[in-house]
């Protein structure tokens, strides 16, 4: 089976401002269909400006990005659009949903602007469908502002889920979240990808990064690590280790 | 993204300032209103004035006769004697297309009854007067041609005649003195209220015109020739035909006549009229551009507010036209909004005004479609710009906004 993601020395140079930017150097990279990856690095390491490049947000300077099979690398504007919407789902750090409108209209958000054309009701059953995935169908009715930020960000996967997309694009997804959300956050991830779901994550955390099944770490626009995970966390252990931990605090806390 | 949805998104953008919203469509609002109400006062006026016109009747030709200089001197029309009764006749004889001639002698009198007295109008007219005029006999009949040929002593009042001497009897059948010659009275005519210059048209009284020629003002020429076409349609070669028979008649003489048709008097009563609506037009548009720009700015607002929106609905998957297509739906709606609101101004304030003055009101139907689909078109234009700003934003700038 062919790769998802296959990206030959792909080059990004920033030049609006006096110097040209060399922000991205060379990647070569090649993913699989149901992997879990983490992208690592440094601020400055240009992992942001690969997630663009990866999210068809961007376009590279150099270098060849074939998505699906599709040579991505040249295409339009409009073209990127319907790209991004019919084979990227995107999650980012700040879940960026619509205010003022509800959970169940933000999942159908990616179906309204997509070439492909639904009914009203199946826009719906999809959505719905989608939020049960992250365990919020009881919550559609609910606006951004009445949700924790947990449960924000499951939302977010559930409109980037909609369009059943080839790969899972999430742009720290945890950076805004405590230590059991981000676990609960990451639970769903792994549920997602053991239902043979590729996602590419962006992250500075390395226990978030343990999560995933396979680390990439950027320095200074060259990757300079691939490595397997082997100590991989799962997000029920580790809950459950959070939750005795909370257990015996409460105890010390008791005692003193 | 479908049209449903837009629409939806875009009022619900509207809501969320709803403060804002009001206020910026309140330039159309004003724009549309005083637009609405200008043309619907503007047409009332045209409407009088054109009511007044039908008031002379339907497809009147008048003749008048020329003006006279003596020592530098020179006349308005109608002050040289050069129309005769015979050119009267040579016209009924010889133009086809016409219903009816009435030579016309006019001058003003005393007159005399139940021992009062009131000076009005006396004209000399022929039995087909009340017809070229539609104007009906209320009560009693108009002379006869017998009574033309006879020079009879008879006549038919006007309402204010009637009122001013018989204020409670029948004036039908008594008589009348003018310049002591008693008259008959044989009808009354409909009240026909003030012509376009003013006048009381019921101030009159209406004898033969050879009675009045003979008897009153011992004239041997007539002051004008009314005549009325069959129809609209034969009115110019109706008026063509009676100068060409009163130019034969005069054998090469200068001119000495004027032939007018109503349909010329009409529209000197409404230019006026019509360029007042116009300018007040004119003011009113300057206001629903005024509005126009306001939406503008507010919509360069609006999309700089809500950049991080925009960069989400890029970011899955949106086109540039989409997100254009949102805002310029938007500003549009907010636009023919406010000029729902303003034509439903327009028609209040000038209906008010109606009530209040006693102005004569018209609202068109033209006016108030063209209003509103200025006022989409205003939106439209002026919110084009803040629309494609937001099309053209990079996603990635946009996501990062804060």
């Amino acid at each position: 089976m062919p790769p998802v993601v296959k990206i030959e020395e792909i080059h990004k140079i920033y030049d609006s401002g006096e110097i040209p930017v060399h922000a991205v150097r060379g990647v070569t990279l090649e993913i699989q269909r149901g992997d879990f990856v983490a992208l690592m690095g440094a601020s400055g390491s240009g992992k942001s400006t690969l997630m663009n490049l990866l999210g068809c947000l961007d376009r590279p300077t150099r270098g060849r990005y074939l998505l699906d099979g599709i040579d991505v690398s040249q295409l339009d504007r409009n073209a990127l659009a319907d790209i991004r919407n019919q084979k990227l789902g995107f999650v980012f750090q700040g879940f960026n949903l619509l205010a003022r409108t509800t959970a169940l209209e933000n999942v159908e958000l990616p179906m309204l602007y997509g070439a492909r054309k639904f009914t009203t009701k199946q826009i719906r059953e999809r959505a719905m469908h989608c939020l049960d995935i992250v365990g919020l169908s009881q919550r559609f009715d609910h606006f951004p502002s009445q949700l924790s930020g947990g449960q924000q960000q499951r939302v977010a996967i559930a409109r980037a889920l909609v369009n059943e997309p080839q790969v899972l694009l999430a742009d720290e997804p945890t950076g805004n979240l405590d230590t059991r959300t981000s676990a609960e956050v990451m639970g769903v991830f792994q549920k997602l990808n053991d239902e043979g779901i590729t996602i590419v994550m962006v992250t500075h955390e390395l226990d978030i990064a343990h999560f995933c099944k396979r680390n990439l770490i950027l320095r200074d626009g060259v990757m300079v690590r691939d490595e397997a995970v082997s100590n991989r966390s799962f997000a029920a252990s580790e809950l459950e280790k959070l939750s005795s931990a909370e257990a015996a605090a409460k105890l010390t806390g008791a005692k003193s | 993204m479908r049209f449903g949805s837009i629409i939806k998104v875009a009022i619900r953008a509207l809501l969320r300032n709803t403060m804002r919203s009001i206020l910026t469509a309140l330039g159309i609002i004003i724009g549309v209103g005083a637009v609405i109400a200008m043309v619907s006062i503007g047409n009332g006026a045209k409407a009088q004035v054109e009511a007044q016109v039908a008031s002379l009747g339907q497809n009147v030709i008048t003749v008048f006769s020329g003006s006279m200089s003596s020592g530098g001197m020179r006349g308005g029309w109608g002050s040289a004697p050069t129309l005769t009764i015979e050119d009267a006749e040579a016209i009924e004889r010889e133009v086809t297309g016409i219903v009816g001639v009435s030579p016309e002698v006019r001058d003003r009198n005393q007159v005399l009854a139940n021992g009062l007295n009131w000076n009005t109008s006396v004209n000399g007219e022929s039995p087909s007067y009340p017809d070229i005029r539609s104007w009906k006999i209320a009560n009693g009949a108009m002379f006869s041609e017998q009574d033309v040929r006879s020079v009879a002593k008879v006549c038919v009042i006007g309402k204010t005649v009637a009122d001013q001497l018989f204020a409670n009897s029948d004036p039908v059948g008594q008589t009348l003195r003018i310049r002591n010659i008693p008259f008959k009275i044989l009808g009354v005519l409909d009240a026909k209220g003030f012509n376009l210059f003013g006048q009381d048209q019921d101030d009159t009284v209406i004898v033969p015109y050879t009675s009045h020629m003979k008897r009153l003002s011992r004239r041997t020429n007539i002051s004008s020739i009314l005549i009325q076409a069959a129809s609209a349609e034969v009115i110019d070669k109706v008026q063509k035909d009676i100068t060409e028979v009163l130019t034969q008649r005069r054998k090469g003489r200068e001119p000495d006549f004027t032939v007018r048709n109503q349909v010329e008097l009409a529209q000197t009563a409404t230019a006026t009229t019509q360029t007042m609506t116009l300018l007040l037009a004119a003011i009113a548009s300057v206001s629903l551009l005024v509005g126009g720009i306001g939406i503008m700015n507010i919509m360069l607002v609006s999309v700089t507010e809500r950049t991080r929106e925009i960069g989400i609905r890029l970011a899955i998957g949106a086109h540039g036209s989409d997100v254009l297509m949102q805002f310029l739906i938007e500003a549009t709606i907010l636009s023919s909004l406010g000029g729902v609101i303003g034509i439903l101004l327009g028609i209040g304030s000038s209906q008010l005004v109606s009530h209040l003055n006693g102005w004569p009101v018209l609202v068109s139907t033209a006016s108030v479609v063209i209003a509103f689909v200025f006022s989409a078109a205003v939106g439209m234009f002026f919110g084009f710009y803040p629309a494609r700003k937001a099309a053209q934003l990079d996603p990635i700038d946009a996501l990062r906004y804060e």
